[in-house]
This record gives structure tokens, sequence and C-alpha cells, in this order.
């Protein structure tokens, strides 16, 4: 497993953004443990301290919860995980649409073609 | 707590040329420290005041709160940029002889990461290729428990594949009180190991901020932040 970190942004928002795409894929599971800091640390060859500050961030949205004496947990909330996987989604889109304003399609001509091109690829 | 390395106006000076002009910093156990600057900018001579190879002109520089000395080598471990290892002697010598120097020199830790890196204890050192020399170099330094990690150009010499094995050493075998300090070119490779990084430029520190701070307010690497400080 490799991390692919970009090198202008923040590495401990993209850890964020990794550890979330790994709880909606479903790569953790709800309540699933999660491998120690230093381990993941290693992992993903980043400094502990990086990790560290991602997965506070990650447990001040709730996403994981430290029990104290056996580790760290990703959340049993499943419904606050749908949600999570609808914001990324909504990201995604918004993403999209910036992307095709840019090359001249506004909102509405964009979800035209997205009809289109899913009605085609949907026969696969 | 006292930091693990401190200077309070630190000067050093060459007969009438300035190499180090006021220099102060801290690094504190537990972080991983960058330090960069271009040729010349005088990483090497604090690196060198900080082992106590050269004595500071004036200001101070304290290693756990003391002046540099035996006491603090006992708890320094230190990557020089050239080496002192006798070419004649075998990998085996060699930890032999860290092992009778060095208290907290972990010899299993050392055979280990030989055997992770395929390189033959049984072979000299004359016989090694420069980047194998400089890996038996920094797998003696980091198989001690030292509480201060100083390494001065670690990779450089060093390929690609052998670079990323070394840097998840250097995360996976320093412990949480520790610190290190490592001085490179090499941005690009080591940026995200590190939390702080210090640029140096002319004898004064040009910039300190961790690692994040420098992505979040400039929108780049501090590589790419480097090559616009000090473009040429």
């Amino acid at each position: 497993m490799t991390w692919n970190l970009s090198a202008d942004r923040p590495i401990y928002s993209q850890i964020i953004e990794r550890v979330q795409m790994d709880i909606v894929s479903g790569v953790y599971h709800p309540g699933d443990k999660l491998p120690s800091v230093r381990e993941l640390a290693t992992l993903a060859s980043v400094n502990p301290n990086t990790m560290q500050k991602a997965f506070s961030e990650l447990e001040r949205s709730g996403l994981v919860h430290t029990q104290r004496t056996s580790g760290r947990f990703i959340t049993e909330d499943t419904v606050m995980i749908s949600q999570l996987k609808e914001t990324l989604a909504e990201e995604q889109i918004i993403t999209f649409f910036q992307t095709m304003k840019k090359l001249g399609f506004d909102k509405k001509e964009a979800a035209e073609l997205i009809t289109k091109l899913s009605a085609e690829k949907g026969e696969k | 707590m006292n930091p693990i390395l401190e200077c309070r106006d630190l000067h050093k000076r060459y007969g009438l040329k300035e190499a180090l002009c006021g220099i102060n910093l801290q690094i504190e156990a537990g972080h991983i420290t960058g330090l960069l600057g271009p040729n010349g900018s005088g990483k090497t001579t604090l690196i060198k005041m900080a082992n106590n190879l050269l004595t500071p002109s004036s200001g101070e520089i304290l290693i756990n709160g003391k002046k540099p000395g035996t006491e603090s080598k006992q708890i320094v471990s230190y990557l020089p940029e050239r080496t002192y290892l006798a070419s004649w002697m075998k990998v085996h010598d060699i930890i032999r002889y860290f092992t009778d120097f060095y208290k907290d020199f972990d010899p299993t830790c050392a055979y280990e990461m030989l055997r992770n890196l395929q390189i033959d204890p049984d072979d000299k050192l004359k016989t090694m290729s420069k980047g194998t020399r400089e890996k038996v170099q920094l797998i003696l330094v980091m198989s001690r428990h030292a509480m201060l990690y100083i390494l001065d150009e670690p990779i450089a010499g060093v390929d690609p594949a052998a670079r990323d094995y070394i840097l998840k050493t250097i995360l996976s075998n320093y412990n949480e009180n520790a610190a290190i300090l490592i001085s490179t070119h090499l941005i690009s490779d080591i940026e995200s190991i590190l939390d702080h990084v210090i640029f140096l430029q002319n004898g004064t520190v040009k910039l300190q901020a961790t690692v994040d701070e420098i992505r979040e307010n400039e929108g780049r690497s501090v590589d790419s932040l480097f090559r616009e400080v000090f473009r040429c």
C-alpha cells in the first residue's frame, strides 16, 4: 500500500482525506481497530507527529475514537459514515463542475453530458 | 524541560569571514528537524559546533542544557559529512569498535539493518562503493539509542530505493524522546518525514517553520519554496 501524497498541500490534511476515503470505501469497517500512529507513520513515510495531528483532527470530527488502553477505533456510527460519503461525493461533483466550467460547459450542459454518457456506458 | 539542542546568539568567525552570525534556535525532543540552506550557508559549521569539533566565537550552543563535550557525545549520535573510519576495517570490526565506544550502541539492530540492505559484514570498507559505505555509516549511527541524532547529508550518495529504506529506518528507529537534525539538499525526498525546517542563509536563520505551515501558507512544497528563496 503506497500513500501518494502530493507535494504542495499540507501532509496532515492529505492523511485525513485518505483515511476518510478508506472508511467510506470499506477498507476500514465500522468499529475496526486502527494500527498505531507509529506504524502508520512508517507505512506512509511521514513524520509521526504529522500522523498524530491528522488523527487528532479525525477524532475531533468523531470518525475515530480512542479507547484509553486498547487503541484507536473507527466509529460504529454508520449514519455518520454515510453522511461523510455524501459530503465526499458532493466535493467531487463540485470539483467536476469547476473543471467543466473551464472547458466551457455550464452545470446544465455538464449534467446533460453525464446523462448521455452514463446511458452509453451503462450497457457495458 | 530543556530543549535538546539550543543556540543562543551563536557566532562563528573563520578569520574575517563570518560563517554564523547570531543563530538562535531550539530543537525539542520528539521532533525531526531539517537544516536546509545553500552551499556555504553554515550548516556544517553549526553541526560541528554541536559536536564540539569547533568552538563558538561568541554566544553559546547547548546540548541538553550543557556545553558540548565528553558528556554530550554520549547522547549525540553524529553522522559527519566525511568518513572517519579506516578503510581496511571490516563491518564486523567497526561494529565491535562501536560496541566498545558507545554504551547505547545496539549491535543486533545494526546487523538487522545490514541484512535488510544486503551488506555483508565480512566486507571491508575499502572494497565498497561510495553509496554502500554511506549506508554502513548511517546504520552505525542509527543503531545507537541516542537522545539526539545529527545527520550531515545522510542520503546524498545513496540510490532512491535504499533512500526510502533509510528514511523508514530513521522513522521506526528513533524513539519519541529523541530528536533528529538532518542537513540535506535533497529536500523533496525527506520533507514528508520532517516536522520543522530551518533555512540558513549566509550564517543567519532565514526561516523557521513546520512543513505543513509552509505548505498551508505558501500552497507548495518546502522544496519549491527553497528553490525560490535561494534562487541564483
